[in-house]
């Protein structure tokens, strides 16, 4: 591959006054609604079922099955009123796409959002932002008022008969309410904490009706797809992972950003193009997808970054936050911070995730000050599997990884603080010192 | 559920699922949730979350188990509470499943690392779901060797609910309840991860009439009770089950005591009843037995004018003389009171025909009319759950209620409601003054998204109330048509003429059940019990003479000696006592603030040349009374209640009963005295009396009272709503501080532009007043008819009938 850069979430990024409504048109922009306002909302569905389009979310579920999911008709639950919502509560750790997406291009994202509302035969669309972001969320909404100005959205849009309305709505600061059921919840003016599922919100969403919930990055995608059509959408990426991807690149390296590429793509090509590790230190570990994606190390550099690719080397591609660590790091050091986010940012309504937490936060700090036991490994390991798959949401199953991952591959790392800490006979003396009894 | 055999497969009736729980094959019906088939089987899941009236959360993950789909196994262990069974479903629990086995004992040993394991000072240690789970699946050692999360305690929800929020497992058991259950979500979870907990808002506390039941669902000993509180130990406990004495529903309750004490109450278990709720008033208020005023001894009044302390043989035999006297002079009148177990009210009946040969009895102490009688002798007695139970109330399509407000007066009916309107859609409407909370958490809006469309309430000015029954909505009359509607009217309509008649009417012309719902315990039985004027027991009427026939011979009387006419009802017997138609009263129970006109009461109280008082407490009627036999409270006596639906709720003493009398073996007593045999010695003998003696078929008929016309409010007038709130100044509930102070305040509510009229500001106090005196409250907006003002009835600061002489109906004035 000579140049694996492919500009299309990303192509308008530069314009002057990129975000504005007038360099949107100019570049092309509200053409793919006029296009798909003269199909049936079925077509739609059908074009993205086959342009293969899969969640940008981070769980990859392929999109147009999501929509059509949707109950339609004149009786029953496709009578409800039916709803999209856009996640735009980006909040892993790593992850900066839809932010700079919604600061860059945010009519990229409404025009996706009519399209799609178009599809499933929705009339209101919420779009619900992270709430420390603060000026991408005036840019939406100011986007919303330019595409209200010039008729993309309220009634009878572009003489089409089809009407929509968005509104834009600030989270309040809570990492649960990226969980999709929590960020309805939220959104409805209840605590955000996730509900129990079935049923789905395909079914059952935001106010008991039929909910579409994507992600920025994948309602981004669909005018590009309503444009290019889906032969054009597969030409890029792999069979199972079509499309473009954007990769969030952080930590030490020469050009951390945004890179935009086909699924599949590697660390080692997308290193390349950040202008290689920073000051040449060599990479020690990286998350591929965020922190609640296992690690990799240097042994992954060819991993091809796409669904199938990250899972079967046993991680997962989650949300392409790309996080590099240099070998000045302590793994230990770094699992410790990401768990301490895990702690403050669990919700509480489960028992794993909340006392789990809660516990390996405390063990971890303890190993990182050097008063650690190999039996601590052990506890974290045996915590990490009484969580895993034990939680009610993904949250708690993502907080085990990086414990997990680090231990598969940096064991000695956690043995070398314990080696370190003055010899004390352990366990039982450490409980004596430590004053603890539970 | 039914064990198929392994070698023949009994086919899956229509509705119902197959599946297979640790090897045994199980039939479910569809939509069952896991851990009840589980329970159902034997296998005991162990939960924290979980309840089986509280919709599922998921929350604390104990009760994971295996399952396998389709033949293929799911990849984590599920939550048994929150799945529901499917066709050719495979579960393993902890007892086939190492990976569930595990799964439970990982999530038993994080919910115990930040629990303080301080069993031993908890009021919790010996009846805790989590102290016996963590013995039966819990590790004997912690590997947690770090800080606990600790926080203040305890924090005082409310009055009454302590919180130890170190002690929470976050099940939300309570916030659903409240939420669910109770509809007053005055608590919620707060903050999140570790920190997460229970909490109320600032100015808002726990101030719900449910609240006691978060005590009993909590699976640890985050929610105590302040009046029970580091008083005892469960395993020290001897627990006795019972019956609530303070409201019509017959509630199933748990009396724990210890040495002769009462320590607390819980709610029984009763589905068909108060499932496993109870009101807190029922839970918390019993300190009466042990209150001051409790009267022991018997007593007479001798030449000094005092009452002395005396043996039974020498009150009784002063009773019995002064009573005789009055047969012979003017004759006797007997107030039974509202309160009496079934037997005690058949005593006084039996007692007021047999030994004072009278039919002035009445059971009613107060507000009551004429044509109570006939609508309570046309509908009302002798029905039986067959009629209308709590569960064809909850299974009702409509349910209109008339002149009862059920949070305030029945508050297990109140929860049937709100269960029906929740979980079946069921239309509540209320036929009253203003949306009340019960009115709002009826509301057939419920479980949809939409703002609560608060279109159940069918306003009327006080007075109105019939006018407007009989001329009700189309698509009211509509929902009450359908089969199985239900109409419930409480005792208020005895203070609305024409009201009772207009039930009838309805009920007749839309095939609508009637349900009475009166306030308090005994009102029914005493009316099953023949303690009335116009009836015997079992439903007879006095003025039939077959059933009198019946009854003098089946109590061995001779033929005609029960009189053949309606006797007196309580305020005639009174005002006859007043002017000396009747030479001696025997009372058993009786606040003259309770009836229409206190003042009148007392003098006939004052007046009456003999007073014989069965009673607990002293009270207004000690201070007047000849002769004054204590009698024994519920938790000394056996007996039973007849509740409103007609289901006889029989109890055993739950202490000694040594030393106390029931007022049926008081009565006995004072009747042999009289040369009367009631054969009433033991609650036992008068129910087995009562029972062989039968209910005939009701031949009454209804009232035809044309619909009252309402006050019209002069200038500075309103006319007065008023009815009581469950906590308030009642005698019952004394010495109770904590539970008083959940009680909600006392409110003049007015609607704005009756306030804009009368003078009167949100917020600031306003008098209302009457010739008699008056009652300053502060103002409160409610969406009431133009020209009303509410008060409650009986509020420390807003005793109405005793204050104002006024109540429901009447002209008072208003100003600011």
């Amino acid at each position: 591959m000579t140049d694996p850069l492919t500009p299309v979430l990303t192509r308008n990024w530069r314009a002057e006054r990129s975000w504005s409504l007038a360099a949107y048109e100019q570049a092309g922009g509200y053409r793919a609604l006029r296009h798909a306002l003269t199909a049936h909302p079925d077509q739609i569905i059908a074009l993205v079922k086959d342009s293969g389009l899969r969640g940008r979310g981070g769980a990859g579920f392929p999109t147009g099955m999501k929509w059509s999911f949707i109950p339609q008709g004149p009786d029953g639950p496709g009578a409800k009123p039916k709803y999209l919502v856009v996640n735009a509560d980006e909040g892993e750790p790593g992850t900066c796409k839809d932010i700079p997406t919604m600061m860059a291009d945010p009519h990229s994202l409404i025009e996706g959002c009519i399209i799609t509302c178009y599809a499933i035969r929705a009339n209101f669309c919420a779009i619900y932002v992270r709430g420390e972001a603060l000026h991408p969320i005036r840019r939406v909404r100011h986007a919303v008022e330019e595409a209200y100005a010039k008729g993309y959205l309220g009634k009878d849009i572009l003489g089409s008969g089809f009407d929509l309305d968005i509104v834009v709505h600030a989270g309040a600061g809570a990492y649960i309410c990226g969980e999709e059921t929590a960020l309805l919840d939220s959104l409805e003016g209840k605590r955000g904490q996730p509900r129990l599922k079935p049923p789905f919100p395909a079914t059952s969403g935001l106010y008991a009706s039929p909910t579409v919930v994507n992600n920025v990055e994948t309602i981004a995608s669909v005018p590009h797809i309503v444009a290019g059509g889906s032969e054009w959408f597969r030409s890029m990426g792999t069979e199972q992972s079509p499309g473009p991807k954007i990769y969030s690149i952080s930590g030490h390296v020469e050009r951390p950003g945004q890179y935009e590429a086909p699924l599949g793509i590697t660390l080692r090509e997308l290193l390349d193009m950040a202008g290689g590790m920073k000051d040449g230190i060599p990479l020690k570990f990286w998350t591929p997808g965020g922190s609640s994606t296992p690690l990799f190390t240097a042994e992954h550099l060819d991993v091809p970054l796409d669904f199938e690719g990250a899972a079967a080397a046993g991680s997962m591609l989650g949300t392409t936050a790309v996080q590099v660590f240099n070998e000045t790091v302590s793994v230990p050091w770094a699992v410790m911070k990401w768990t301490e986010f895990y702690k403050h940012e669990s919700c509480g309504k489960c028992t794993p995730c909340r006392e789990g937490t809660y516990w390996l936060v405390q063990i971890l700090e303890r190993m990182v000050h050097g008063q650690g036991t190999e039996e601590d490994i052990d506890t974290m390991l045996d915590i990490c599997d009484n969580i895993l798959g034990r939680s009610f949401c993904a949250l708690g199953d993502g907080a085990t990884s990086p414990i997990t991952s680090a231990i598969k591959y940096f064991r000695h790392e956690f043995l070398d603080l314990i080696a370190a800490q003055p010899a004390v006979a352990r366990p039982e003396q450490l409980a004596e010192l430590s004053g603890a009894s539970a | 559920m039914t064990l198929a055999p392994d070698e023949q497969k009994a086919p899956v009736p229509e509705g119902h699922v197959r599946l297979t729980i640790d090897g045994r094959e199980v039939i479910a019906p569809k939509g069952e949730i896991l851990i009840r088939t589980c329970e159902r089987l034997g296998i005991i899941v162990p939960r924290f979350c979980d309840h089986p009236l509280l919709d599922p959360a998921g929350a604390c993950r104990q009760c994971l188990v295996e399952v396998e789909l389709g033949g293929r196994p799911m990849p984590k262990p599920q939550a048994s509470c929150t799945m529901t069974v499917a066709d050719g479903m495979v579960v393993r629990t902890q007892h086939t499943s190492p990976v569930a086995a595990k799964a439970q004992a990982g999530v038993m040993e994080l919910l115990l690392i930040n629990h303080p394991l301080d069993c031993p000072i908890c009021d919790k240690g010996g009846e805790c779901p989590l102290q016996n789970q963590a013995m039966t699946t819990g590790r004997a050692d912690s590997r947690f060797l770090e800080k606990k999360r600790t926080f203040p305690k305890p924090l005082a929800i409310s009055t009454q609910v302590l919180l130890d929020r170190e002690r929470c497992v976050l099940c939300q058991r309570c916030t659903r309840f409240s939420e669910e259950i109770a509809g007053d979500p005055f608590i919620d979870l707060l903050e999140r991860g570790a920190q997460q907990q229970i909490g109320t808002a600032a100015d808002k506390p726990f101030q719900s009439y449910f609240s006691g039941n978060t005590i009993q669902i909590c699976p640890v000993g985050a929610l105590t009770s302040a009046a029970y509180r580091f008083r005892s130990r469960p395993f020290d406990l001897k627990s006795t089950p019972g019956v609530a004495e303070f409201d019509s529903s017959g509630s199933a309750i748990r009396v724990d005591t210890r040495r002769g004490v009462v320590m607390r109450r819980l709610a029984g278990n009763d589905p068909e009843v108060n499932e496993e709720w109870l009101d807190d008033r029922s839970r918390f208020a019993f300190r009466y037995l042990t209150s001051a005023g409790r009267i022991t001894r018997p007593m007479v009044r001798r030449e000094d004018g005092e009452l002395h302390e005396t043996s039974w043989t020498d009150a009784l035999a002063v009773a019995a003389k002064g009573l005789l006297a009055a047969k012979e002079a003017a004759g006797i009148g007997v107030l039974a009171g509202g309160r009496l177990t079934v037997e005690d009210a058949y005593a006084y009946a039996k007692f007021a025909r047999v030994a004072a040969g009278t039919n002035d009895v009445d059971f009613r102490a107060r507000p009551h009319s004429a044509e109570e009688l006939d609508f309570l002798a046309a509908h009302v007695v002798g029905t039986t759950p067959d009629h209308l139970s709590f569960t064809k109330l909850e299974a009702a399509p409509t349910v209109l209620c008339v002149a009862l407000e059920p949070e305030e007066e029945a508050p297990i009916v109140y929860l049937r409601l709100r269960k029906a309107a929740r979980k079946r859609g069921q239309r509540v409407y209320h036929l009253g003054q203003w949306t009340t909370p019960a009115v709002e958490r009826t509301s057939q809006s419920l479980g949809s998204a939409a703002p609560a469309a608060k279109d159940n309430l069918i306003p009327a000015v006080p007075g109105a109330e019939a006018a407007v029954l009989r001329d009700l909505p189309a698509d009211v009359v509509a929902a009450l048509s359908e089969p199985g509607a239900v109409i419930l009217v409480g005792e208020r309509a005895a203070e609305v003429s024409g009201l009772y008649s207009a039930v009838s009417v309805v009920a007749a012309s839309t095939g609508a059940t009637i349900g009475w719902i009166p306030r308090r315990a005994g009102e029914r039985g005493a009316l099953d019990a023949g303690a009335a004027p116009n009836l015997l027991p079992g439903g007879r009427l006095v003025t039939d003479a077959a059933a009198r026939a019946e009854i003098e011979k089946a109590w061995g009387l001779p033929a005609g000696s029960i009189p053949a006419t309606v006797g007196r009802d309580t305020d005639e017997i009174l005002a006859a006592a007043a002017i000396g138609d009747l030479s001696a009263l025997v009372v058993g129970g009786l606040d003259p603030n309770d009836l229409a006109d206190p003042a009148a009461a007392l003098d006939g109280l004052r007046e009456v040349g003999f007073l014989v008082s069965l009673e607990m407490h002293t009270s207004a009627v000690t201070e007047l009374a000849d002769v004054v036999l204590p009698v024994a409270p519920d938790a000394q006596r056996a007996g039973s209640y007849l509740n409103w639906e007609g289901r006889l709720r029989s109890w055993e003493p739950a202490l000694d009963p040594s030393g106390v009398l029931p007022d049926c073996r008081v009565l006995d007593t004072l009747a042999v005295e009289m040369d009367a045999d009631l054969f009433t010695q033991t609650p036992a003998a008068a129910a087995g009396e009562l029972a062989r003696l039968g209910t005939v078929e009701r031949k009454a008929a209804p009232p035809t009272v044309e619909a009252g016309v309402p006050s019209v409010p002069g200038f500075g007038q309103a006319v007065l709503a008023t009815w009581r709130q469950l906590l308030d100044a009642s005698s019952m509930s004394v010495d109770e501080p904590a539970l008083a102070g959940t009680a909600r305040p006392a409110l003049l509510r007015v609607n704005a532009a009756t306030a804009e009229r009368l003078g009167l500001t949100e917020g600031a106090p306003a008098t209302v007043r009457t010739e008699r005196g008056s009652i300053t409250l502060p103002v409160e907006l409610a969406d009431l008819p133009d020209g009303v003002v509410w008060l409650p009835g009986n509020a420390e600061n807003s005793r109405v009938r005793a204050t104002l002489g006024a109540g429901h109906g009447d002209l008072v004035g208003v100003s600011a």
